[in-house]
């Protein structure tokens, strides 16, 4: 019996590298190394010639060196003094922003137009249908520069709000939109006090989840329907109202006002940052409208009658079977568009909005000549905000993976 | 009891249908059901046609008074005379430089025009199944003819390059019958040989005045460079994504890290900082001396790009596959390169063909982003020489519709043809 299963014995030839399927796949791994080897020796000293030809070295010592430039949106402290690794953090700050606020954007736009496209309605679900084809399939890109370009173009000057009769005017004399940018009331926190609001509200929120993951366990374990909705209402607004009014309104808006030749005070959002913003929103917003329709198609009819005929009221049957199914359908792809976000975020550069890629890519690359060392940190960053969010995608998946078997 | 002439009056005669009643008849009974069903659905109802009110309204007139026969901002401003109404007239004037750049010399714009058409030739066999596949060979045929209509000069090394090709097959033909292995790095060694060989005889032969006059590639620009960025690095990537995935699910160790850490990194890069890679670093590893076409180096780049977001859809097509493919395969006694020609991918890439035309399409949007590294494309064009120019700066919208339209139409068109295709290859009889 032996004889059959034992591979044929007999001494090692050279040509069973490449016949026999033992030794055939070692064989390839190492040409492949082999090969890789020589392609990075090959680039490597191409590189180091290059750089000798050119008297240059590789160095991140550029880094602590004074970045001489201004950058306009800044969260941190920051001035044409301060060092390219400080312009760099602020640019990855302001990435982080407008991938941020696109991401919440553009979940709201998305979610809507996808139940919308599933609405008896004919006129809606045209005109939704509609939004997601052209923004889908028109360039981000351009929507970036045609949003920046209503926004420096076709807004007012501030000096179109001056004198008696202007021939623009904010919007309830809290909004300005000009041609410089969105100005818009500013909260002013005053103090301490200011921040105690701020963590009363913080901590009602964190009480209306509590209270809501106590009536669903007692409603599990005892069959007693607790309300729902008007405790956590009312957790909403009364601690931090009340609290508000009692430390004498701590917290305050800051109202824009036109002074001189420009608006001053309040929250000031740029031209770039609106134009950037929007565009990733609505863009992004299409193709989430179409994960979200397709995940709510992908649960079958059959559930949604198997749940009305157990007797659930429609909006159960959609909050107790239709979505948790559907979100497992509906997350993945979610989140795989917060990537492209964050990664289409660095079309900044096309409208001068100072993120990473126009600071570290941009400025600094054109002021040092540093190429290599700036794209190398530039492509790292982008590289670490992708696996950590691949990352987080991964433990969601594994957590609402079907217990099968 | 029939005797009893007492009869209950019973009609002989069927009484003619009845209209339905009006409300639940034709357009009201649609309207009724699709937009006034009840309060919020109507609320929608009138707040949508609100809003494509405004658009209309906003939009027809500006379009309806376009000018179309102006030489500039100025005098379309002065025709308008105030008065809503698009200045399209910049684009009758530079419809050039929108498709074909403001350096190609322009009597030769019937060449990439030709290409442009032939294209649809050369698709065709590709796209729909059901033409003669001797149409296959005019595909083939195809990438080295608009190789010589767009960039020109002598038909030599076009013909050399497609020479090369030939041998390259025959070679693998040859010797794929022993194993496909020996058959393919044949192929491609012959190939090579065939292209270095022909390399020197071109340089010998060349005529100093071609046919076509050769262009320079840095005189393209416009939405031609955007189509030929798009159409070569899409059939480029898509053997490499074959490759990469391939070597993604194998079982050698090494291959398989090679390819997963390739994908990883470039899905985790914005496709920015790749074309900043083609722009400024590229140079730095190559040979000292060497210089390289900046539309090489970029479409080097998309390539790159593009075959690894094509590797993670084939990728998922394979996983797709029952396993009992596989095992089916390995128990005919077929090898590797046999089963997954003849089995397995067939079937996955088959799975795979709605994602592969998405990252299509991806791709051919961003073929816009080689404007932030100063070429002109599209989208370069518009932003640089035309709006910059004193006869029409400030048409900010008629431009940018047109570049909309431009992309959309085939954007749309193609991922029109996917849902095509799907229906078409839906063999599963749901």
């Amino acid at each position: 019996m032996t004889s059959v299963t034992d591979p044929p014995q007999g001494s090692f030839r050279l040509s069973m590298l490449i016949n026999d399927t033992r030794y055939r796949s070692y064989t390839f791994q190492f040409i492949a190394l082999i090969l890789l080897i020589s392609f990075m020796a090959y680039l490597g000293i191409n590189l180091v010639s290059n750089l000798a030809a050119q008297g240059l070295n590789i160095s991140f010592g550029f880094l602590a060196d004074p970045a001489g430039y201004d950058i306009n949106q800044r969260l941190i402290e920051y001035d044409s003094q301060s060092s390219h690794l400080r312009a760099a953090v602020v640019g990855i700050i302001n990435t982080l922003i407008v991938a941020f606020l696109a991401c919440v954007t553009a979940t709201i736009f998305g979610v809507i137009a996808g139940v919308l496209r599933l609405s008896n309605n004919w006129v809606v679900r045209k005109l939704m249908a509609f939004y997601v084809e052209i923004f889908r399939n028109i360039p981000v890109l351009i929507w970036i520069i045609i949003i920046f370009s209503i926004m420096t173009v076709a807004m007012p000057a501030p000096r179109d709000f001056r004198g008696e009769d202007p021939t623009a005017s904010m919007l309830f004399d809290s909004f300005a939109f000009t041609n410089r940018g969105v100005y818009s009331p500013a909260p002013v926190l005053d103090g301490v006090s200011g921040w105690i609001v701020i963590a009363v509200f913080v901590a009602s929120i964190i009480g209306i989840v509590a209270y809501r993951k106590y009536a669903t366990k007692k409603l599990y374990d005892t069959g007693q329907l607790l309300p729902m909705l008007w405790p956590s209402v009312a957790l909403f607004f009364v601690p931090a109202l009340l609290v508000f009014f009692i430390l004498g309104r701590p917290i305050s808006l800051d109202y824009p006002s036109l002074q001189g030749f420009n608006f001053q005070d309040g929250l000031h959002l740029r031209g770039s940052l609106i134009a950037l913003w929007f565009a990733l929103a609505i863009y992004t917003g299409a193709f989430i409208a179409e994960n979200v329709r397709a995940g709510i198609q992908a649960i079958s009819k059959g559930q949604t009658e198997a749940a009305a005929s157990l007797g659930l009221r429609p909006s159960r049957i959609m909050n107790l079977v239709i979505l948790p199914q559907a979100l497992r359908v509906i997350i993945p792809p979610l989140i795989s568009q917060y990537l492209n976000i964050t990664k289409n975020s660095s079309l900044a550069i096309a409208v001068g909005y100072m993120d990473v890629t126009s600071t570290l890519g941009g400025i600094t690359l054109n002021q040092t000549g540093r190429a290599i060392e700036c794209i190398l940190l530039l492509m790292l960053f982008y590289l670490t905000i992708s696996l950590l969010i691949s990352g987080v995608m991964n433990l969601y998946n594994n957590s609402v993976k079907l217990k099968e078997r | 009891m029939s005797d009893n002439n007492s009869v209950a009056f019973v009609r002989t005669e069927t009484l003619p249908q009845l209209p339905p009643p009006a409300s639940q008849a034709g357009a009201i009974k649609w309207m009724r059901e699709n937009l006034f069903s009840n309060i919020p659905n109507s609320i929608l109802t009138l707040v949508a046609l609100y809003v494509i009110y405004l658009v209309v309204s906003g939009a027809f007139p500006w379009i309806a008074n376009g000018i179309w026969n102006t030489d500039s901002l100025a005098e379309c401003r002065d025709i308008l005379d105030g008065a809503t109404g698009a200045c399209f007239s910049v684009l009758t004037e530079r419809w050039n430089q929108l498709l074909f750049g403001f350096s190609y010399p322009s009597e030769f714009y019937w060449r990439p025009g030709l290409a442009f058409l032939l294209l649809f030739a050369a698709a065709a066999p590709v796209m729909f199944f059901d033409l003669p596949r001797k149409m296959l060979l005019f595909t083939g045929i195809y990438p080295f003819l608009a190789y010589w209509l767009i960039w020109g000069g002598t038909v030599y090394t076009p013909l050399f390059a497609l020479l090369g090709v030939v041998i390259g097959y025959f070679v693998y033909a040859r010797y794929v019958k022993d194993s496909f292995a020996m058959g393919f790095f044949g192929g491609v060694i012959a190939a090579f040989i065939a292209w270095f060989i022909g390399g020197y005889i071109v340089g010998i032969i060349a005529p100093a005045e071609p046919m076509l006059e050769a262009v320079q590639s840095r005189d393209m620009g416009g939405f031609m460079l955007n189509m030929t960025l798009g159409v070569v690095c899409v059939s480029l990537s898509l053997p490499l994504g074959i490759v990469l995935a391939l070597g993604r699910q194998s079982d050698m160790p090494i291959i398989k890290w090679i390819c997963i850490i390739f994908i990883e990194f470039i899905r985790g890069v914005p496709l920015i900082t790749l074309l900043f890679v083609a722009n400024v670093v590229l140079a730095y590893f190559l040979p000292p001396g060497t210089t390289f076409d900046l539309i090489l180096r970029v479409i080097i780049m998309i390539t790159m790009f593009s075959a690894a977001y094509i590797a993670e859809v084939i990728r998922g097509g394979l996983a797709a596959l029952p396993k009992g493919q596989y095992e089916a395969g390995d128990s005919l006694g077929l090898d590797y390169a046999q089963a997954m020609r003849l089995i397995i991918l067939p079937q996955a890439l088959k799975i795979s063909i709605p994602g592969i035309v998405n990252v299509a399409v991806g791709l051919f949007k961003d073929t816009t982003l080689v404007s932030v590294i100063s070429m002109f494309d599209l989208v370069g064009m518009i932003r640089g020489p035309i709006l910059s120019s004193t006869d029409w700066n400030g048409v900010y919208w008629e431009l940018f519709m047109a570049a909309s339209v431009l992309f959309f139409v085939v954007c749309y068109g193609i991922s029109q043809y996917s849902q095509w295709l799907e229906r078409r290859l839906a063999t599963d009889h749901r």
